[in-house]
C-alpha cells in the first residue's frame, strides 16, 4: 500500500460509456472508476465522480442491480473561451449486479470531494441452530 | 470558427495539434470508431487540465477526486502555474477482499505555461466536489484594451 502511494500518477482517460439506446439529452456519459471490496458483513463501493453534487447523484438498488448515476452541470461561464481542453465533462453511469443479498434499510452513501462511498450491509444469514434432543 | 480559434492568436497556434486531436476525437465519437483512434497528443501528465480564458483571467480546471486541499501545492510564477500533490488512497480495514481496484493513488506534478503574463500574487484556487479551479488573473499589460476611435 505504502509503495503504491509514492509512485507517480499516470493520466487516465475517462472511459466513455456506449449506450445501446440514444440519450434524450445530448452529452457524453462516462463510467466512473471504482474500488469494490467486501468484508464478512458488508460490501463497500468507492467511486470517483468529480463534479457531482449530492443532489445530482442517484443511487438505485432493485432486483440485485445497483445503479449509480451522477449528473453534472458545467461550471464554465459562457464568457470563457477554450484554450486547451484535455478532459471532457459528462454524466457518470455504472451498474453492478450484486450476488449477495443486501439489507435495503442499511445502505449508507457519502459523497466527499467527488468520491462516493457506498456501504451495503449484507443480510445476516440464518444462524444454524443446534437442536438438542431430550430423552424423556 | 475553428480557423479563427487556431490562427487568430500566435500563441494558440502551438495548441493547434491539440485542437486537431480534439476535433478528431469528436469525429471518432460521431462515427463510433474508437479503435482506429490515433495516439493522443495530450501532455500525458497527471492531472489532465482544461484551460479557458476570458478578458481578465485564465481558468485552469482539473478533476482531482478524493484529494484534500492539504495535499495540494499550487505555485505561480510570471507566466506559469504548477500543480503538484499526492493522491492518497487510504488503506481499508483488514480482511477486506477486493473485487475491483481501479482508483489509483500516487504523486503528481504538472506545470502549465500560460500564453500571457499573469499576476502570480493574485492567483486563487478552489477545490469543490473534487474539481480544482485555479483562477489566474492576467497582468495588466496582457489584457485587451479598448481603443477609442477619434
Amino acid at each position: 500500500m505504502a509503495e503504491a502511494q509514492t509512485k507517480a500518477l499516470k493520466t487516465k482517460e475517462k472511459q466513455e460509456l456506449m449506450t445501446p439506446a440514444e440519450q434524450t439529452r445530448p452529452g457524453v456519459i462516462f463510467t466512473p472508476n471504482v474500488d469494490i471490496f467486501e468484508t464478512e458483513s458488508k460490501i463497500t463501493i468507492l467511486a470517483d465522480m468529480p463534479g457531482v453534487i449530492p443532489e445530482n447523484l442517484n443511487i438505485d438498488l432493485r432486483d440485485n442491480t445497483l445503479t449509480l448515476m451522477g449528473d453534472i452541470s458545467t461550471v464554465e461561464s459562457s464568457a470563457e473561451e477554450d484554450v486547451l481542453i484535455e478532459y471532457e465533462i459528462g454524466k457518470y453511469f455504472r451498474q453492478f449486479t450484486l450476488s449477495e443479498v443486501i439489507d435495503q434499510n442499511k445502505i449508507d452513501a457519502q459523497l466527499n470531494d467527488g468520491v462516493l462511498r457506498l456501504t451495503l450491509q449484507k443480510v445476516e444469514k440464518a444462524i444454524p441452530r443446534k437442536i438438542v434432543v431430550k430423552s424423556v | 470558427m475553428i480557423y479563427r480559434r487556431v490562427f487568430s492568436n500566435p500563441w494558440r497556434f502551438r495548441n493547434m495539434l491539440e485542437e486537431v486531436d480534439r476535433m478528431r476525437q469528436t469525429m471518432d465519437r460521431w462515427l463510433g470508431d474508437r479503435e482506429n483512434a490515433f495516439p493522443t497528443l495530450r501532455a500525458g501528465v497527471f492531472p489532465l487540465v482544461n484551460l479557458t480564458e476570458n478578458k481578465d483571467s485564465f481558468f485552469i480546471r482539473a478533476e482531482l477526486p478524493g484529494i484534500e486541499k492539504e495535499d495540494l501545492e499550487i505555485l505561480a510564477t510570471a507566466n506559469s502555474v504548477s500543480i503538484s500533490g499526492e493522491r492518497k488512497i487510504p488503506a481499508e480495514e483488514e480482511g477486506a477482499r477486493y473485487h475491483r481496484r481501479e482508483r489509483e493513488g500516487g504523486n503528481f506534478s504538472r506545470m502549465i505555461t500560460l500564453g500571457a503574463e499573469i499576476q502570480p500574487d493574485k492567483v486563487e484556487a478552489g477545490l469543490k466536489n473534487g474539481v480544482l479551479t485555479v483562477t489566474v488573473p492576467k497582468a495588466e499589460i496582457a489584457k485587451p484594451k479598448q481603443i477609442a476611435i477619434k
